[in-house]
């Protein structure tokens, strides 16, 4: 096929992923966008395969097979409570695809060269390219890899720090310019480039460990964007217009994401990815808070509370993810439901260890999609509620957050709990959220706290509820 | 120069296109989008695909079909889940 019609294919390829995504607006349209997508890229696969430049599909079909048994395979058998991983993992496989191919198309560029067809070397804007690619790439690949550890729990979950640990990342930092500098100036030298990958590989793992399990949202969506931007470096390199438009598409993309991942913490993206939160020098001790104030129930009482309750708000927070309560929690509010009681989800936009994490496990355990609210929406009127049932959350529903200002979350924005009459928390124990700070809202005159595991409190309180 | 110019053009108007489309989804639906869109950067396969194929070097046609094999793995995984999530917010309403 001549490139005008390999172009024009590619073009209705773009054309397809962003309709994909646009139906993505809407739950109604959503499957039929993400089928969009998927045609988008056959037709790009189909179209690329009839280049003339191609003369063997041997390695292709073996990689293209191999490739799609993994990926089917992880697909369907992944938990819904494991996705942030999966995320992390394929993200990371997208940078180091970037990273072989820039390398691939920077070898035979100079060989070219060597033989005399190309006439001249690549030309500065394909190597400028080829670095960015290489770099970005490999930031991808390691910092989803350690990412993937963390959320796995592979290693250590917490924010891994060690003195001289910025003094480290600007020398890794200048050694990576220095060496794209060295790839766009002697392209021939391919060893520079390998080496580039190194160091940036060694820059992507420095930079994802000192993130902390809760920050994992932001840097999920950031490692979105970085793989959507190698993406279209690599468009660069090749000048393919199709890679550069859908490298930039998920690249903004990843980009919104993490803006409204920092913006629901009321931090700045560096704050998340090189400060650990301030620590809460002048906040109360646990003690002070909780001393003689805080009240426990057991699930009968709770149970007698929603029994004689009228709106019921369902606040999730990773703690259910862990505890797998989604299925029970559902099960309780469809019965609540059916007594009448009018039934809603408030999900903070950080909940969970993914941005829209706690929505896909409650839409797995077949929660309508109309009673998840977002926080804005529900806050509003968070006031009318007889009782809110607060399950493994605990910084996103801390009052401190409004009241204190020397918080460490100070101005994250909340899920307004404490407004409704009667608050429900279940909780192992009273230890601190991820802040690391003590939460009034569980010595509050109107909470009671409900000590034990997620999943069996709301069977037990199911138990207790099908009784009265 | 001229393709230079052509792709930063194409890069700039296809990044205001994504902000636009991609504020409008609503948080419910950014599991999927971040898997979806996770799929599509697999377009990088494309690339693969003519390394590999074009085999100018034994060297360079391995480290295109190793890039095959990661980016299939990223396209195929990437659209099969987001398909299965998105199900799972649909059947909802009809129940």
């Amino acid at each position: 096929m001549t490139d005008v019609i390999i172009n024009l294919g590619y073009l209705v390829a773009a054309i397809f992923f962003i309709v994909g995504l646009k139906g993505l607006t809407h739950p109604r349209t959503a499957v039929r966008g993400n089928l969009f997508g998927a045609c988008g890229m056959l037709l790009a696969i189909v179209i690329t395969l009839t280049n003339h430049n191609i003369i063997g599909f041997e390695v292709i079909l073996i990689g293209i097979l191999v490739g799609a048994v993994i990926g089917a395979l992880l697909a369907t058998k992944i938990e819904m409570t494991s996705m942030p991983e999966l995320v992390a993992l394929f993200n990371g496989f997208g940078g180091i695809a970037s990273v072989l191919v820039a390398g691939a198309a920077l070898i035979e560029s100079t060989l070219r060269t060597h033989f005399g067809a190309g006439g001249h070397g690549p030309l500065m804007q394909v190597t400028v390219a080829t670095a960015a690619s290489g770099l970005i790439g490999a930031v991808t690949f390691w910092g989803s890899l350690v990412a993937f550890g963390k959320l796995k729990g592979l290693i250590s979950e917490n924010a891994v720090l060690f003195k001289g640990q910025q003094v480290v990342n600007a020398i890794l930092a200048l050694l990576a310019l220095a060496l794209s500098v060295s790839v766009v100036m002697d392209p021939a030298n391919i060893s520079a480039y390998w080496l580039l990958v190194l160091v940036a590989s060694l820059l992507g793992i420095l930079l994802t460990i000192p993130v902390g399990g809760a920050d994992m949202p932001v840097v999920v969506a950031l490692l979105n964007s970085y793989s959507g931007v190698a993406a279209a470096a690599t468009g660069f390199v090749l000048s393919n217009n199709v890679l550069i438009i859908t490298g930039s598409l998920v690249g903004a993309s990843g980009l919104i994401l993490t803006k409204i991942m920092c913006k629901a913490m009321n931090r700045s993206l560096t704050n998340v990815l090189f400060g650990v939160m301030g620590p809460a020098a002048e906040s109360a001790t646990a003690d002070e808070v909780y001393a003689g104030r805080v009240t426990s129930a057991s699930p009968e009482e709770v149970a007698l509370l929603f029994d004689a309750a009228r709106r019921v708000v369902i606040v999730p927070g990773y703690g259910m993810a862990v505890s797998q309560a989604q299925q029970p929690l559902a099960n309780l509010a469809s019965m609540l439901a059916e007594r009448g009681v009018e039934v809603e989800y408030a999900v903070h936009p950080v909940a969970g260890r993914m941005p829209g994490h706690m929505n896909v496990l409650l839409a797995e355990a077949d929660v309508p999609y109309e009673s998840l609210k977002d926080m804005d929406d529900i806050n509003p009127y968070i006031d009318q509620m007889d009782v809110a049932l607060i399950i493994g959350a605990n910084d996103v529903v801390n009052p401190l957050a409004r009241t204190d200002p020397s918080s460490p979350i100070a101005g994250m924005p909340i899920i307004d709990v404490d407004k409704a009459r009667t608050v429900v928390i279940i909780k192992r124990s009273l230890s601190p959220g991820f802040a690391g700070i003590p939460n009034p809202l569980f010595a509050a005159d109107n909470s009671l706290m409900l000590f034990g595991d997620g999943k069996k409190m709301v069977l037990d309180i199911l138990a207790a509820l099908k009784d009265t | 120069m001229d393709v230079l110019i052509a792709g930063i053009t194409i890069f700039v108007l296809s990044i205001f296109v994504g902000f636009e489309i991609i504020t409008k989804i609503p948080p419910t639906l950014h599991t999927p989008l971040m898997s979806g869109s996770n799929a599509i950067s697999g377009i990088t396969l494309v690339g693969a695909i003519l390394s590999a194929g074009a085999q100018h070097t034994m060297f360079t046609a391995t480290l295109g079909g190793i890039a095959v094999v990661f980016a299939t793995i990223n396209v195929v995984g990437g659209f099969m889940v987001t398909n299965r999530m998105l199900e799972m917010f649909k059947k909802k309403p009809s129940s």
